[in-house]
């Protein structure tokens, strides 16, 4: 046998030179007409399922709970189960080996079995997993679930999802509750929701590879870094600080907003200083080298800089910072909503927030667990740390995020940004 | 029973499991989706069924780049599996001798492990100032600008890699049942090794030909992950889009409507494919 | 006949390079599972050796747990999708009836269909009918997917199966059932294995599907892509290395079975 015949590429030149060999064991042909017939049958059924659609899919309007109804003397009704099922995200609270420690003190304290479900990858798959379910007038079996501001927040309120709190039982959160997280522009008056951690998204930047003085959000459209810049490619995170660049305070902006937005956006993208729109892989991307200065939430990089990226530096631009929130609340059809309530409370002591937040590394939502872990825990790091504990100058300059009037709005956002992440 | 009514049913029998179980859990709920893409609305509000067809048009004409992309994206990493898995598959099944199954399953291990390691695995090895590209930057064999990640070269390799089990095990399949001696019979008839590899073991290898290409073009076609984690700002393939209209945006109709183009062509290519190469399946319906 | 040099050196060698590129990533898991992380929290940046992470591979219970559904659920999905593919591909590829063209098509569909549109109409029909989402519901899903990939990989092998050797065995008396265990399944059984195999891989790597109809069941994929938020614990490599190292002390063991029945023959 002699070299290379058998190297020659199997398809492009594949037409066989003998497809009777290629068809010859093969068993007997079939028509074209039995493949018409098989396509029409798919078709038929296809009709037929649309037949049965044909009344549409019901909105999600009005498939909570109705305007008037008296949740007082429903509260005043309910009492205490013994166990509550929490939907959170993975490692959102303290570890150890042998689960958690706040959440083992409570059931101790209060006799609750908290049944803890680290379920939640994302807002929205988490949201598009439990919208049909509550749409169905069906429990989706959790008591309290954790999501952050945004989007499906504001349909789990307007469609009247959420069972509204009961705020006679949570003095803790009165009482100690940071003033920044209070009162938040997507739920006033913290009707249906209490933050769980939040965070700041400005900008990171690496010092090693950037000399000068970051302070602005103008400086991710630098041509001096072009093809190094890290963006987000969540189109809430993206749209905000396109408007923050241009000084437009998000919360109050207005289509035509957003369009000026989206044109400062597409020429940050068309000019390649863009490296690349990053789900949260961004900061590994930024930790590797591969981008200097990208948008960036504080907790990954005070996390990045305990595991040893010394060079990076979180920044509060002079524009301000998108402060978001990821809340609790409770789902209408909860079956163990006093036993949720109970939890809101614990949480919001400062010994208990002081050892979920030591763990987890967001802001807190509550400032007085900063002494307990800087003495008690013994963490001085995490104690000190500004993205940890913001300081009054930075809280000053936290901005609120748009909270979408209604389906046309957010519909007319997406529209506009989504568009420029996905090209 | 007579016997011919036996053998009648015979494969009514056979793909009953296979047929309830595909009808209930996959044939079922997609159909709905024709009807979903015909409806106009939108979450809150519900949607209705409005006969909306213009809906197929206008999802074609808006993201015309990213189904072009797409079939690019997936016909270049399909071309380069094929070619790469090929000759592996080859030595395997003709040369691996007991230790055919070992490389078959050596090859296969990487893919137990999940594709969030893998990934960050080749996005660490990949990295601009990394173990591949900073090592070729510092004795100055590429520019200090070049980068792999964030390009279509990136998609297209994370597709490849993620292609290549799926091309092998149906090479392999079609290629280890190939008796010796036909290849020996056709030495008799061949001069050159060129020609039996072209007349005999080519044309017998075609099922897995066929079978590779449906599984790696089909998937990598419709791929999302590929392109949102290794991709840069413009390669964004059909499956992104899908992804965010539907779970993001809730736009069913028209994540509906271009589930349904994407699936139609595909089908349609593979019916191509199936007619030009005369390979079983489709071309033997089409004739 | 003397062995050509391409046969004898270049395509072997080519074959342990591809080998060598498939294995890659997982050298890179290997190593940084053993890089020491202070914080609990994976790191690329080199912390020093330890091998702690080994000896608390299962410090967090949920992540182990998420690891056991995944495995049993790729076991049991590949089990099912094998016993159900086997004969829907024998018929498709081997039998003459109505239906035939329908069949082929559903199976192209199932694998061009997007995952997120399968996943999303599933849930639909879950919540529709009042299933409660959990493991039944995701096995009942990666079986769905795991079927279309079983047969298309039966199909390349069955089609020109020679016939008559099961007809040999139906003349002989055995009954089709019979046949069937006897002649055809020994002969596609490499066939059967590979198709195994893939949709066992695939089912542990599926996300997008299961991320719809877990209800409150984790898998692997889930559970790690959901950390990323907070940071991967260093477990994640540690089991991702245990599941490696397992598939290779199978591996030898075959080695080691095939030389002794080499011998032994």
């Amino acid at each position: 046998m002699t070299g290379n015949g058998e190297q020659v590429p199997a398809s492009p030149a594949g037409r066989p030179a003998r497809p009777d060999l290629l068809r010859g064991l093969t068993e007997p042909r079939y028509s074209r007409r039995r493949f018409v017939r098989g396509a029409a049958g798919l078709l038929a059924a296809g009709s037929l399922a649309g037949a049965l659609s044909a009344c549409g899919i019901a909105g999600t309007r009005d498939t909570g709970w109705k305007d008037g109804f008296d949740w007082e003397s429903w509260w005043s009704e309910q009492s205490k189960q013994g166990t509550f099922d929490f939907a959170n995200w993975p490692l959102y609270i303290d570890r150890t080996k042998d689960g958690s420690p706040t959440l083992n003190d409570f059931s101790e304290k209060y006799g609750i079995t908290v049944n803890y479900l680290p379920v939640i990858q994302d807002n929205a798959s988490f949201f598009a997993q439990i919208s049909p379910v509550l749409q169905a007038g069906q429990s989706i079996g959790y008591d309290m679930v954790v999501i952050s501001n945004g989007w499906q927040l504001t349909q789990m309120i307007k469609n009247h999802w959420l069972i509204p709190l009961d705020h006679s039982r949570m003095p803790n959160f009165e009482r100690y509750a940071a003033q920044s997280i209070r009162s938040p522009n997507y739920d006033p008056g913290n009707k249906f929701t209490v933050t769980w951690q939040s965070g700041i998204t400005g900008i990171a930047y690496d010092t090693t590879s950037i000399d000068r003085e970051i302070d602005s959000f103008k400086d991710l459209w630098d041509p001096a870094f072009a093809g190094k810049v890290g963006m987000m490619a969540d189109d809430t995170e993206l749209g905000s600080i396109g408007m923050l660049a241009l000084g437009i305070e998000p919360k109050t902006s207005t289509p035509a907003d957003w369009e000026r937005a989206a044109d400062l956006l597409r020429k940050q993208r068309d000019a390649g200083i863009v490296r690349q729109y990053y789900d949260q892989s961004y900061i590994k991307a930024l930790q590797q080298g591969d981008t200097w200065i990208s948008m960036a939430w504080s907790g990954d990089v005070f996390q990045a800089q305990l595991s040893g990226n010394k060079n990076l530096k979180f920044v509060v631009p002079k524009e301000g910072v998108m402060f978001w929130q990821d809340n609790c609340m409770i789902p209408y059809h909860a079956a163990h909503p006093v036993d949720a309530m109970m939890w809101i409370d614990y949480f919001y002591r400062p010994e208990v927030q002081a050892l979920i937040t030591d763990w987890v590394n967001y802001i807190s939502p509550v400032p007085d667990a900063k002494p307990i872990i800087a003495d008690k825990l013994d963490d001085p790091t995490v104690a000190n740390s500004p993205l940890v504990f913001p300081t009054p100058d930075m809280e000053r300059k936290f901005v609120a995020y748009y909270d979408p009037t209604g389906v046309e709005a957010q519909l007319k956002w997406t529209s506009i940004f989504d568009p420029i992440i996905q090209s | 029973m007579s016997t011919k009514l036996r053998t009648a049913v015979v494969p009514y029998l056979l793909s009953l499991p296979a047929a309830v179980w595909l009808g209930a859990f996959f044939v079922l709920p997609l159909l709905t989706i024709l009807g979903v893409s015909l409806m106009t609305g939108n979450s809150i509000d519900g949607f209705t069924l409005t006969w909306n067809f213009s809906i197929f048009g206008d999802a074609i004409s808006t993201y015309a780049t990213q189904f072009g992309r797409s079939f690019l994206y997936g016909g270049i990493s399909t071309a380069v599996a094929l070619v790469a898995m090929y000759p592996v598959a080859y030595w395997i099944a003709f040369h691996g001798g007991r230790f055919k199954s070992v490389l078959l399953f050596l090859l296969l291990l990487p893919f137990f492990v999940s594709f969030v390691i893998r990934i960050l695995a080749w996005q660490f090895i990949l990295a601009d100032d990394g173990i591949v590209l900073g090592a070729l930057k510092s004795i100055g064999l590429i520019p200090d600008q070049t980068h792999v990640l964030s390009t279509p070269f990136a998609v297209v390799a994370g597709l490849t890699y993620d292609a290549l089990p799926f091309m092998l095990l149906p090479l392999y399949v079609a290629l280890q049942r190939i008796d010796q001696s036909h290849v020996e019979a056709a030495a008799d008839l061949y001069a050159t090794a060129a020609d039996r590899f072209r007349s005999v073991i080519l044309p017998l290898s075609a099922p897995g030909i066929y079978a590779g290409i449906v599984l790696v073009a089909i998937t990598n076609i419709g791929d999302y992950l590929s392109a949102s984690i290794l991709g840069g700002p413009s390669t964004t393939m059909i499956g992104n889009i899908i992804q965010t209209q539907y779970v993001n945006n809730a736009n069913y109709p028209i994540a509906s409507a271009l589930a349904l183009i994407l699936m139609v062509t595909l089908m349609l290519a593979m019916a191509v494919y199936a007619r030009v190469f005369g390979t079983r399946t489709l071309q033997e319906h089409i004739g | 006949m003397r062995v050509p040099l391409w046969k004898r050196a270049i395509l072997p060698s080519y074959v342990f390079l591809v080998l060598a590129v498939t294995l890659v990533p997982i050298i890179v898991m290997i190593v940084y599972s053993l890089n020491d992380a202070p914080h609990g929290r994976l790191s690329f940046s080199w912390q020093g050796f330890t091998t702690e992470w080994y000896r608390e591979l299962f410090a967090i219970p949920d992540l182990t747990s998420a690891l056991v559904t995944s495995l049993e659920i790729a076991a049991l999905s590949t089990v099912i999708a094998v016993a159900i593919g086997t004969p829907a591909a024998i018929a498709l590829a081997r039998h003459r009836f109505r239906g035939r063209a329908v069949g082929d098509l559903v199976i192209l569909a199932d694998i061009a269909a997007p995952s997120v549109v399968v996943g999303a109409s599933l849930l639909g029909l879950f919540v529709y009918l009042g299933v409660s989402r959990g493991f039944g519901t995701i096995l009942i899903a990666h079986v769905a997917f795991n079927v279309a990939f079983v047969v298309i990989v039966l199909q390349s092998r069955l089609q020109d199966l020679d016939p008559s050797l099961s007809e040999a065995a139906r003349d002989l008396g055995s009954s089709p059932l019979n046949a069937f265990w006897l002649v055809t399944v020994p002969v596609i059984f490499p066939a059967i294995l590979s198709a195994a195999l893939l949709a066992a891989a695939l089912s542990i790597d599926d996300f997008i599907i299961t991320s719809f109809v877990n209800g409150q069941t984790l898998t692997f994929p889930l559970w790690v892509y959901g950390s990323v938020k907070v940071g991967i614990p260093p477990q994640v490599f540690a089991m991702g290395t245990v599941i490696f190292l397992a598939g290779v002390a199978i591996a030898v063991a075959g080695v080691v079975n095939a030389r002794r029945s080499a011998t032994a023959s």
